[in-house]
């Protein structure tokens, strides 16, 4: 979902950049307030592991491929402002290094499958475990919704920042970029759900979004000396 | 870091360069989801690189100067998953020590 240079108007590019960057700042001032001990180290595996998802290109239908976006999963992980810092150093690198996503869209795509994504799937997690019973498969449950709605959303504003610069109507790209991420959204739930699921099984300790009292099954000792 | 914090750290960043580096030259290859849209309505060959991007060390996931796509691209792959990760870890020992100079850290 990387728009390249040339897609958005300049006005569209400053806007979203606007917005992608008050965002990160806000994020950087709360860094200091947010990062633990254990999350210095948790922030590099997660952009890490990201970043590799993210090379992970799957076939979805009809010679399309779609790959993992990881807002949601970094979101579960480390809450919504760490997540953004996250995603934006990925879209860094990919952007200066891979030639990947533009230079003048990099506030859109930080925007698109970072900030919006994050927020979003944040906003799911809490919700769920406010109206849901607070169990291991409501969590799991709800990072899959959480993460399927990444994507449309991050889908639905890329089409929006398109049809807003002139570049194609808003009545044929919505559909058409709705419609081909209901299935990389589901491929994004999936590898969600895999991944924090790993996480839960291991150091349940390490996720920041409201995790279930996993009292059923015997907890591994945590910080315990090898 | 707690013992089993470093070991999570480690086997976590093992999968990580392990799936970018050994994965990756298997991925699909056809177009993501907004470059179908694009070139199914006209608007693909707007794209184009910024300036910046002619020079970009390793354009389109592919290690320069190395003949096999596979390995190229597996080599990119390697690369980028531990820069990303020393940008990230970085930046987030950076941050929190700022503003925080005294023994600060929680008893874990």
């Amino acid at each position: 979902m990387h728009i390249p240079d040339g897609f958005l108007s300049p006005e569209v590019a400053a806007a979203t950049g606007v917005v992608a960057a008050g965002t990160v700042l806000v994020a950087l001032r709360r860094a200091d307030e947010l990062l633990d001990e254990r999350r210095v180290p948790l922030l590099g595996v997660t952009a890490a592991f990201v970043f590799a998802a993210q090379m992970l290109n799957f076939p979805v239908a009809g010679g399309t491929s779609g790959h993992v976006l990881g807002a949601a999963l970094a979101a579960i992980l480390l809450g919504p402002w760490l997540a953004c810092l996250v995603l934006s150093v990925v879209l860094l690198v990919q952007a200066f290094l891979f030639a990947d996503g533009g230079i003048t869209a990099l506030g859109a795509n930080v925007l698109n499958m970072g900030v919006i994504g994050a927020m979003g799937a944040a906003g799911v997690m809490a919700l769920a475990a406010r109206l849901l019973p607070r169990t291991r498969a409501a969590f799991l449950g709800s990072a899959g919704v959480a993460a399927w709605l990444a994507v449309m959303a991050g889908a639905a504003a890329t089409a929006i920042e398109l049809a807003w610069s002139g570049t194609v109507p808003l009545g044929t790209v919505l559909p058409a970029m709705l419609g081909v991420h209901v299935f990389i959204g589901i491929g994004e739930a999936v590898i969600t759900v895999a991944a924090v699921s790993a996480v839960l099984a291991t150091r349940p300790d390490l996720i920041t979004a409201d995790v279930p009292p996993l009292d059923a099954r015997p907890l591994p000792a945590t910080g315990a000396p090898a | 870091m707690s013992t089993s914090l470093k070991a999570f750290t480690i086997v976590a960043l093992a999968v990580a360069v392990g799936l970018a580096t050994a994965a990756s030259p298997f991925a699909s290859s056809s177009p993501d989801g907004l470059e179908r849209v694009a070139g199914d309505h006209g608007f693909i060959d707007d794209g184009r690189l910024h300036a910046v991007q002619d020079e970009s060390p390793i354009p389109d996931y592919a290690m320069p100067g190395v003949d096999n796509p596979r390995v190229a691209t597996g080599l990119a792959g390697f690369v980028g998953t531990l820069v990303v990760f020393g940008l990230a870890y970085g930046a987030g020992a950076v941050l929190r020590r700022r503003d925080r100079p005294g023994p600060a850290m929680p008893t874990a």
